[in-house]
């Protein structure tokens, strides 16, 4: 087990290096020159040398590449052209955001695609598994800001439930940060559920079809037990994947969903510092995420490998 | 396990839910208002900042030397009077006694020329052009500085009603350096609390402001909504006060609504297309070298037309760097009627056959994309075949600035002077003239507008400059738009400055 955690602990490192490069070599191939964009209308060619040379934009990529990566290495990720805060406090300020909003629509997916893949797949070809599918295909081909702006005008301009954008943080109130983030927490986790549901319905579908289960049938066994002991259990290996993968996708921020309710984290930030060439901003936030996605794979290696012996080799 | 999950998710949105009913009320306080931002600003720091949208934050936290007034009036603010030498090489300005800054310090001379001095020498300071004017600051005595001046410059008091005129705390921009933006004290109406980038941005009301008894509110919150619908949808559902610009196809939305209040005025500034007259090898074309040609394509042109269909007529249709509304309008040059016959004649005069084919750059917007495609048929009747590429705004500005395109549909916010409006496109080697026209009379006309004081010389040196630049220039000025602010009928005494700030002095919450 440690040989095998060493092993991928081993892989990031190089994983990281060619991601920072990708991230870095990529945005300049962006076209827009940051100084003018940061410039707007007040556009002095005096004041835009100013900020080539205070922001190094003058010097050749690699060059910038070197300060940059050096700067990371000692923990300083750079600061933000547009607002003059450092980048590390921007991702410190939008992590806890994101991870909230992510932690809520996963669990919101999992709350309906889990149980209506099983159902699916239990009853199969019944009312139940064509309701279950129709859901599916619902959750799947609804734009999140369509559905997002529906809700808004459902739950807060005709209902006056909910506040229609905005966010407050746990701490501060935790209600109204319920209240702020459960929309577009269903919206994220909308689709999720009705991929996760067709990815629970196959592998419950093939699970059932197995010897074990016949085994464990003709024990006499209780067919709730036999479902989520036995068939459930073994069905779970893709879904976790599949689970993991999505964790990271969360996290590097539902752009659109943060764009409509206004929800500060990380999707919005990183749209937000492209539209405006704040280079470091996009950097360091890409490269976060970055890290925060492989450990999340690294996670998932770990959980089958628990979840099956015979990986561990 | 997984039941547990479910369960859990489940009863968290119920939770959630039920939470969230109790607590919408508690979001709508007594005197505390909320105010929808278009865009999050950028950095709060006088000398530093740059898009508009911070200016309009910056509205009650930092007070200017001059403001101005509906009638787009110079009045003092924490200036008291002004005087310009008879040469125009000096302005020397009395200062309002017993202004405090947030941090509790004295605002007089020394703070004045400091904030002045400040704007003028930090690196990567956007006042200095704005103040470019300005060769030193002196202090007369405590409450009274000189400005000396380079060269007569009549637009200076005009920029001192903007950003570099905003006076900050000397103790607290020593102590910050460049990172005052993230704290700014200043000597506003309101104190900076706090801000979440891309969230919210928290001020309170200033116990010892210099005009506390016009101040109604306890606290502001502005809240950046990008999207215009959930802007709107934030408003009516009570979750905001006041929300600024609202979008031209959201008026009847608003209007309907009796709730609802919609206040307006016509922009300081314009909507035009910006054409390519000797900028790179795109302006190699008869478009740029024949007047007539493109005298042909502003004749195919039908303001009035573009402004109903687009914008259900609420917009205002106009032909100069300024709204026909405004005192330096010039009437000799009405805005021209369509004339398609003319438009042909023109171009036939002009010894062009065939369609004349444009690359018309068109910055990503939906108001921008149709406005383009209405020019686009319009055009196409009287001979000229616009290509339409919508492009991405950054982009637009490097391509621009690059020679990149034939016709760029490309707006100006506005200034309350009309040389903000006009110098720095018109006049030979400005840093915004992308299209590279140089007309020695136009620049000129002027540089005397620009050293004389009396508003009615100006008005006439203003007269040459469209003589010549309206018929030939680089600029076909379309029409004006309207500054559209709406708010809750909870929210009293609001005025609309043509600038499209929003100021809260004066404002109530009932």
């Amino acid at each position: 087990m440690l040989a095998f955690l060493a092993q991928r602990l081993l892989q990031i490192i190089p994983t990281l290096i060619l991601v920072s490069m990708l991230i870095f070599g990529l945005q300049q191939l962006l076209p827009g020159d940051p100084a003018l964009i940061m410039a707007g209308e007040e556009r002095d060619p005096k004041v835009l040398e100013e900020i080539r040379e205070q922001y190094r934009l003058n010097e050749p990529i690699p060059v910038q590449y070197f300060y940059w990566m050096k700067g990371v290495l000692s923990g300083n990720l750079g600061e933000s052209m547009r607002l003059k805060s450092s980048v590390a406090s921007l991702v410190a300020e939008k992590l806890p955001v994101t991870l909230q909003l992510a932690a809520m629509a996963l669990l919101i997916a999992i709350g309906i695609g889990i149980p209506a893949g099983i159902v699916s797949a239990v009853k199969k070809d019944t009312a139940w598994d064509y309701g279950a599918n129709l859901f599916a295909l619902w959750g799947l081909s609804t734009p999140n800001f369509w559905l997002g702006i529906l809700m808004i005008f459902l739950f807060s301009v005709t209902l006056g439930w909910l506040p229609a954008s905005g966010y407050v943080r746990l701490g501060e109130n935790w209600q109204a940060s319920l209240a702020t983030t459960i929309m577009p927490a269903f919206v994220l986790g909308n689709a999720l559920a009705a991929v996760l549901m067709r990815h629970t319905r196959s592998a419950m579908m093939q699970a059932m079809g197995a010897d074990y289960v016949r085994t464990a049938r003709a024990k006499g066994l209780h067919e709730g037990r036999v479902v989520l002991k036995h068939a459930l259990r073994n069905a779970m290996t893709p879904v976790i994947t599949l689970l993991a993968l999505d964790f990271g996708t969360l996290l590097s921020g539902a752009v659109l969903t943060e764009q409509i309710f206004t929800i500060p984290g990380f999707g919005k930030l990183i749209v937000d510092s492209v539209f405006n060439r704040d280079y470091a901003v996009v950097q360091g936030v890409v490269l976060v995420t970055a890290t925060v996605y492989i450990s999340l794979n690294l996670l998932a290696d770990i959980a089958y490998v628990l979840v099956n012996p015979r990986l561990r080799g | 396990m997984k039941k547990t999950i479910g369960l859990m998710a489940f009863s968290l949105v119920l939770s959630a839910t039920v939470a969230g009913g109790a607590f919408a009320p508690a979001f709508a306080q007594g005197s505390h208002l909320r105010i929808g931002l278009a865009e999050d600003p950028d950095v709060l720091d006088p000398s530093l900042a740059r898009t508009y949208v911070g200016r309009i934050v910056f509205a009650s936290i930092c007070d200017k030397l001059f403001d101005i007034d509906e009638k787009l009036a110079i009045v003092p603010q924490l200036a008291l009077s002004h005087e310009t030498s008879a040469d125009g090489k000096t302005v020397t300005i009395k200062l309002r006694p017993g202004v405090k800054f947030h941090d509790g310090e004295a605002f007089d001379a020394t703070a004045a020329k400091y904030s002045l001095d400040r704007h003028l020498t930090i690196k990567g300071s956007f006042r200095k052009p704005e103040l470019g004017s300005v060769n030193t600051v002196d202090v007369v005595d405590p409450m009274t500085i000189r400005l000396n001046l380079k060269e007569p410059f009549s637009p200076l008091l005009a920029q001192l009603t903007d950003r570099a005129g905003m006076m900050m705390s000397p103790k607290a921009a020593e102590a910050a350096g460049d990172k005052f933006g993230l704290k700014p004290i200043c000597a506003g109406p309101f104190k900076f609390v706090e801000r979440v980038q891309q969230d919210r941005i928290v001020v309170e009301k200033f116990a010892d402001y210099w005009n506390k008894d016009n101040v109604f509110i306890d606290k502001i919150t502005y809240l950046p909504i990008v999207d215009g619908t959930v802007r709107l949808a934030n408003l009516r559902s009570g979750g905001l006060d006041l929300i600024e610009r609202v979008l031209a196809t959201d008026i009847k939305t608003v209007r309907d609504n009796p709730k609802l209040k919609l206040i307006s005025a016509v922009e300081l500034g314009y909507q035009g297309i910006t054409m390519n007259l000797a900028n790179g090898a795109k302006a190699n074309t008869p478009f740029a070298k024949d007047a007539r040609v493109r005298r042909a394509f502003e004749l195919s042109i039908d303001r009035e037309a573009l402004n109903q269909v687009v914008f259900n007529g609420e917009f205002v249709p106009g032909n100069q760097w300024i709204s026909p509304q405004n005192f330096y309008y010039q009437q000799a040059f009405p805005i021209p009627k369509r004339d398609v016959a003319k438009a042909k004649a023109l171009l036939k005069e002009a010894g062009v056959t065939g369609p004349v084919t444009l690359d018309f750059m068109v910055p990503n917007g939906a108001e921008t994309k149709a406005v383009a495609e209405v020019i686009q048929s319009m055009a196409a009747e009287a001979g000229f075949d616009l290509k339409i590429r919508v492009t991405e705004f950054a982009t637009s500005l490097k391509q621009a600035e690059d020679g990149d395109f034939q016709l760029y549909l490309i707006g100006w916010s506005g200034r309350s002077d009309p040389d903000g409006n006009s110098y720095s496109f018109q006049t030979c080697g400005s840093p915004q003239n992308n299209s590279k026209y140089c007309d020695k009379d136009v620049d000129a006309a002027h540089q005397e507008a620009r050293s004389k004081s009396d508003p009615a010389e100006r008005k006439k040196a203003y007269e040459r400059v469209a003589a010549k630049f309206l018929p030939e220039g680089s600029i076909l000025y379309i029409y004006h738009r309207r500054v559209l602010v709406a708010l809750t009928d909870k929210v009293e005494g609001y005025k609309q400055i043509p600038d499209g700030l929003v100021r809260v002095v004066g404002v109530k919450l009932k």
